[in-house]
């Protein structure tokens, strides 16, 4: 019959065997793209959504806080989670103790008391924030059993046992590289084996590199090898199904290398912690009290295509949602009191004071 | 609001390129500077498209060392803006060097051995397609200088002895050498940097910045043209700067004045 006969046509398209979309942790993006999840819901929605395929992710540290390591525990977590081969590179001398650390998903027991408040807060969510970004919270997820694209980390709970025994995991100590060299060739033999087919992407790996340029490493004052190492691990992971995430502290290196180094970047981002008690920042944003640090977005991987994205807006604050999970928001003004006379009502681009320059709303 | 489909936008009229001439005009070294906010990349793309796509030069030839995207990359961009770059490659119109996937390099030796190597297919596909019937202008196009200046190790005296080589093959064979560079890269460094003096060796200077009010979704930028002045059929215009906006799309870039766009 003619109903069962394959569809043919002059017009070939480069479709795998198995659907991108049934592979778990994984899906198509624009432009011939694919994504995997950074494990933060929040950040993958901002990035239009994830990391790209073949990508570099360069995380800015700030020197006051460690929340840099938020975002690569969650990275690397959800790497686990998916079953993807993941290589860890860290200053510490056993690497393989940051491991333990990592956060679990929220188990599904929690999920049935989570949904009911969730419910009731997204009542309380649209009187104060007049955002509709809840309405997407759930797209991803699926309650039939399948894995989600991006699963909601428990910070307080490391991940069990089982989802690290068996596991392909290779971790590093920059310490023991005597040179980048080393480093590289081990870059290069994790990615080796990743399976490397154009129309099918079976499996797709994570590196995870911290504190790149710390002082422990060899190589830390040698600006032109981390250049060339970071240039050269850009290549391996733009011809690989993997990820590289990168954080590295900016004011160690020089400011020409800085740029040089963000240039180099495919995602640039940065954190940024808030300092505790600040009137003047209390007084000028919600929430205050609440955020942990701040996350900028300075560029977004455009692979594939010419078109900039510009971000409603760059900066966000970094927040546990019910103490437990990172959460990404908006920053948004607090009410002004009538008195004072010089501030704009609305969250658009225009700055209020010289002291919140730094601050894009 | 013109875009980059019709004969003359406003970018093509700053350069001052057209068909007839061809732009070429015994060698012209045409420098590219952008930022991390905002990237020229788009201004690379459209000039890979001019160059290929004029009916009065069917064997015209670019010659793309990239060091920044692989060949899909490029591929997928220019498909968008109807430019086939697999077929062009096919036909040998299009030379796509590959500089991503190099061996980790070994030091000064290993830097200039590269150099060296990098140069020689030039010179060698330049001079080949010069002797084809037909021939009018080659372009050479390097994506990007600053990561070439990394493959060489940091040494810019490498990278600015490449540009000379490039320059007078672009003299000797009528090219047309367009770079990419990073102009943040060295707004830090104190010292005579090597972008000044890539900026000297340019007959045209394109500047891709972000708008002073920061960044729109609307208006993703503004480039500023300087032409110093190239030879035209009936004499040598004078130096010339422009400035105008820019919105980058997945098929064209709109250019048009500050304040004139509907």
């Amino acid at each position: 019959m003619a109903a069962n006969k394959p569809r043919t046509s002059s017009f070939s398209r480069n479709v795998g065997v198995v659907p991108t979309s049934q592979v778990p942790g994984l899906k198509h993006g624009p432009n011939g793209t694919v994504f995997l999840s950074s494990g933060i819901a929040d950040l993958d929605k901002i990035l239009g959504g994830g990391f790209c395929l073949g990508s570099l992710v360069i995380i800015m540290e700030d020197p006051d806080a460690p929340h840099h390591m938020l975002l690569l525990r969650n990275f690397m977590s959800q790497g686990l989670v998916h079953k993807q081969p993941l290589f860890y590179a860290s200053p510490a001398k056993e690497p393989r103790g940051f491991l333990g650390t990592l956060p679990n998903p929220v188990s599904l027991k929690d999920d049935k008391s989570r949904e009911h408040d969730t419910e009731q807060e997204k009542t309380l969510r649209i009187a104060w924030q007049y955002k509709k970004y809840f309405e997407d919270q759930n797209l991803d997820s699926q309650k039939d059993g399948k894995v989600e694209y991006c699963s909601d980390f428990d910070l307080r709970r490391p991940l069990d046992r089982h989802a690290l025994s068996g596991q392909c995991i290779d971790c590093v100590s920059l310490q023991d590289c005597p040179n980048l060299a080393t480093l590289y060739d081990r870059c290069s033999t994790f990615l080796a084996q990743i399976p490397r087919f154009d129309g099918n992407i079976t499996l797709a790996g994570r590196i995870s590199i911290q504190s790149f340029s710390a002082p422990q490493c060899h190589f830390s004052d040698k600006e032109w090898d981390m250049l060339s190492f970071i240039r050269s691990l850009k290549s391996l992971v733009r011809s690989s199904n993997a990820v590289a995430a990168m954080t590295f502290p900016p004011s160690l290196v020089s400011p020409t290398v800085l740029k040089r180094w963000q240039h180099l970047a495919d995602t640039l981002l940065s954190v940024r912690a808030v300092p505790d008690e600040d009137k003047d920042l209390a007084k000028l944003l919600t929430g205050y009290q609440d955020m942990l640090g701040l996350l900028n977005v300075h560029k977004v991987a455009r692979i594939n295509t010419q078109v900039p994205v510009i971000l409603e807006a760059t900066t966000y604050s970094m927040k546990l949602h019910k103490r437990r999970s990172l959460v990404l928001e908006c920053l948004n003004q607090a009410p002004v009191d009538g008195s004072s006379g010089t501030s704009h009502a609305t969250s658009g681009s225009c700055s209020v004071s010289s002291k919140t320059g730094a601050l894009d709303f | 609001m013109m875009s980059s489909n019709s004969a003359n936008n406003l970018l093509d009229e700053a350069l001052g390129f057209n068909d007839e001439c061809g732009g070429g005009g015994g060698g012209l070294l045409l420098l590219i500077e952008d930022r991390v906010e905002t990237s020229g990349a788009f201004i690379l793309h459209h000039l890979i498209k001019r160059r290929l796509s004029s009916p009065n030069r069917p064997n015209d030839v670019v010659v793309f060392l990239s060091f920044a995207h692989p060949f899909s990359h490029y591929d997928r961009i220019l498909r968008k803006m109807g430019c086939n770059l697999g077929v062009q490659k096919e036909n040998k119109r299009f030379v796509y060097y590959d500089m991503l996937n190099l061996n980790y390099p070994d030091g000064e030796k290993g830097a200039e051995d590269l150099l060296l190597s990098v140069y020689g297919k030039i010179q060698k596909t330049v001079e080949l397609c010069s002797s084809r019937e037909g021939y009018k202008n080659s372009t050479i196009m390097i994506d990007d200088i600053s990561l070439m200046e990394v493959a060489l190790c940091g040494s810019s005296n490498l990278v600015l002895d490449f540009l000379h080589y490039c320059y007078s093959l672009a003299t000797q064979f009528d090219c047309l050498v367009i770079i990419l560079n990073h102009e943040d890269v060295y707004s830090t460094v104190d010292v005579p940097s090597p972008l000044l003096q890539m900026e000297y060796l340019a007959n045209i200077v394109i500047k891709a910045e972000p708008l002073a009010t920061g960044l729109a979704t609307d208006v993703h930028g503004q480039l500023t043209v300087l032409n110093k002045g190239i030879c035209q059929g009936s004499g040598c215009s004078k130096s010339k700067i422009r400035n105008f906006h820019f919105r980058v799309k997945e098929n064209c870039v709109e250019y048009f004045y500050p304040g004139s766009r509907t």
